[in-house]
């Protein structure tokens, strides 16, 4: 059980006029994630994501908040070592050692991790397997195309068989395929019960993998349901338009509702009845269209 | 035991590195020995008088200290960019090992990149014609400045955001280091002020106690007190400059 209690970070930073103030990342955080969870963290760039995430995992500290997995504040004094034994992390931006092949990049993961040397020599094999990487495993990481090191970044990750996985923006540049393969993947851990916490920009992605779904604006929590749910307090119907500024958008409980006003918007062009989205949800929560 | 094995795996990757490298390591750690050698060991050196002996026998231990820092300081550097733009410092962050692993791997590497270039130096200073006398104790001070200046630029690599920084340590530290601390000339022909302050600098002390051991002397142990200290200083500061990163 991952539990967050007013969470809050806080960076230095330089006004329009040039002062010296602070710009607060994530504002006052609370939520809990359960084991075995599969839970999502959306928002819009700059709302503060890759920010807790970087705090979850230790490697920022908070300016305020805490922390807890399984009762134990993770800040705690000697807490870090069992901490980061149990976590994996795909971070969002390549952070390979430069100048180490894949297979040497694996296995210095695999030998920080106090792996033994048939086991992680077997588990590294297994996982460049899945990720389709076993051909390059001798060939330095610059090499590597842009999903061929997002691949590699989740294989990574999991060779200590971590208990809680975040993963920041898993899937970017990932061709349809590959994505439908690592959300397989991500189901699966979750039923071997690993906890994904997990940003996207991909509506459709936290659509179909996440149990729960938080969304983050400007480092505030502005909501967290089911995606299920989500759709339904907006309304599981939706009615869009050609209006005076662009699209425009309402939202519809009953599907009666929805076509009856539809009907009465004749006048407009590219009128269209359609199931409500989480996309929707979210553009409504935030103000901004995510995903591509 | 669980520390010695973690820093034995970032010494392994820097010798994974290395091993790739090592001919084109060596090669390149000659040239800059040689024309040294060849510069002032032959040409200027014929017309200096350092008392007795030859200004070779004088500069050889001069070049191997301040080899020795400058080995051992850039071999530890690509830390730097490890920590700001490849960002593959965040894996040892991230990994269950203690700071202090990862910092003693760290600088155990340079020591040994910084060993085989004085190595190097030793042999092609025969090949010369110098007179110098090995010695157990003459490694132990190699060993001791090479950990001084690899702490160095470690923590130079922790504190310094940007790479032009980086390289002024080498301009403004280093280089004037390389040349004032005992090492082509000794330090009491330097003006009072300027003396005490380079006195009091670790590389001086290597200097001079290379030198001592070199032609058969022993060894002060004053100097090897200050060497130790700023040893020890190093490490304390290097580790908490890292454990800091490692939240
Ligand atoms: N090291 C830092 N120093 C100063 N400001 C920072 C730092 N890291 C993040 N920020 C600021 O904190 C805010 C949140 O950034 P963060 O990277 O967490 O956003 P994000 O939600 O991950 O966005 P994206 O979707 O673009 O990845 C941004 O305004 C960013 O400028
Ligand atoms: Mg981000």
């Amino acid at each position: 059980m991952i539990v967050i209690d007013k969470l809050t970070k806080s960076f230095p930073h330089k006004d329009k006029q040039g002062k010296q103030t602070e710009k607060l990342a994530v504002d006052g955080l609370s939520l809990a994630v359960r084991p075995g969870e599969v839970f999502g963290l959306l928002g819009p760039n700059g709302a503060g994501k890759t920010t807790t995430i970087r705090m979850l995992t230790m490697q920022l500290k908070p300016t305020a908040g805490c922390i807890a997995y399984g009762g134990r504040d993770i800040y705690s004094p000697g807490e870090a070592q069992r901490v980061k034994n149990r976590i994996g992390v795909v971070p969002q931006h390549v952070n390979f050692d430069q100048d180490l092949t894949v297979g040497e990049n694996m296995e210095l993961h695999a030998r920080l991790h106090h792996m033994e040397r048939a086991e992680r020599q077997a588990r590294i094999a297994e996982l460049l397997n899945y990720v389709e990487l076993t051909d390059v495993i001798n060939d330095n990481v610059r090499r590597l195309s842009g999903g061929m090191k997002r691949r590699l970044l989740i294989a990574r990750a999991l060779i200590h068989k971590p208990q809680i996985l975040f993963m920041d923006e898993p899937t970017v540049a990932l061709d349809p395929q590959v994505r439908r393969r690592i959300w397989d993947l991500v189901r699966g851990l979750a039923r071997d019960g690993v906890t994904v916490f997990l940003t996207t920009h991909y509506i459709e992605e936290a659509e179909n993998l996440c149990q729960r779904v938080a969304i983050l604006n400007k480092g505030k929590l502005s909501a967290l349901d089911t995606p299920a749910n989500f759709k339904e307090q907006l309304g599981k119907f939706t009615v869009e338009w050609d209006g005076e500024n662009g699209r425009e958008y309402r939202f519809f409980g009953e599907k009666e509702a929805a076509a009856e006003f539809a009907g009465k918007q004749e006048a407009a062009g590219g009128i269209l009845i359609r199931p409500t989205n989480l996309e929707d949800v979210f553009i409504e929560l935030t103000g901004h269209k995510g995903g591509l | 035991m669980q520390m010695l094995y973690d820093t034995w795996t970032v010494f392994w990757r820097d010798w994974v590195v290395l091993k790739r490298r090592l001919t084109k390591f060596i090669l390149a750690r000659m040239v800059a020995p040689m024309l040294y050698l060849v510069a002032f060991g032959w040409g200027l050196g014929r017309s200096i008088n350092v008392g007795s002996g030859s200004y070779l026998d004088f500069l050889v231990p001069g070049i191997l200290a301040l080899n020795s820092m400058n080995i051992s300081f850039n071999s530890i550097t690509p830390v730097h960019a490890e920590r700001i733009y490849h960002k593959s410092l965040e894996e040892y962050i991230l990994a269950p090992i203690k700071p202090a692993s990862y910092v003693l791997g760290k600088v155990l590497a340079a020591v040994l990149r910084s060993l085989i270039s004085s190595a190097i130096i030793l042999i092609l200073a025969y090949a010369f014609g110098a007179h110098i006398m090995l010695s157990p104790l003459m490694l132990l001070v190699l060993i001791l400045n090479a950990v001084i200046f690899a702490e160095v630029g470690f923590f130079a690599a922790m504190k310094i955001s940007t790479y032009e920084e980086m390289s002024q340590v080498n301009t403004y530290i280093l280089l004037p280091m390389s040349f004032l601390c005992g090492t082509f000339f000794t330090t009491q022909a330097l003006p009072g002020v300027l003396r005490l302050v380079i006195e009091a600098l670790p590389l001086t002390h290597t200097s001079m106690l290379l030198r001592s051991l070199a032609g058969g002397g022993g060894a002060e142990w004053l100097s090897l007190s200050v060497l130790a200290f700023y040893a020890l200083a190093g490490f304390y500061l290097s580790h908490r400059a890292f454990a800091k990163l490692a939240a």
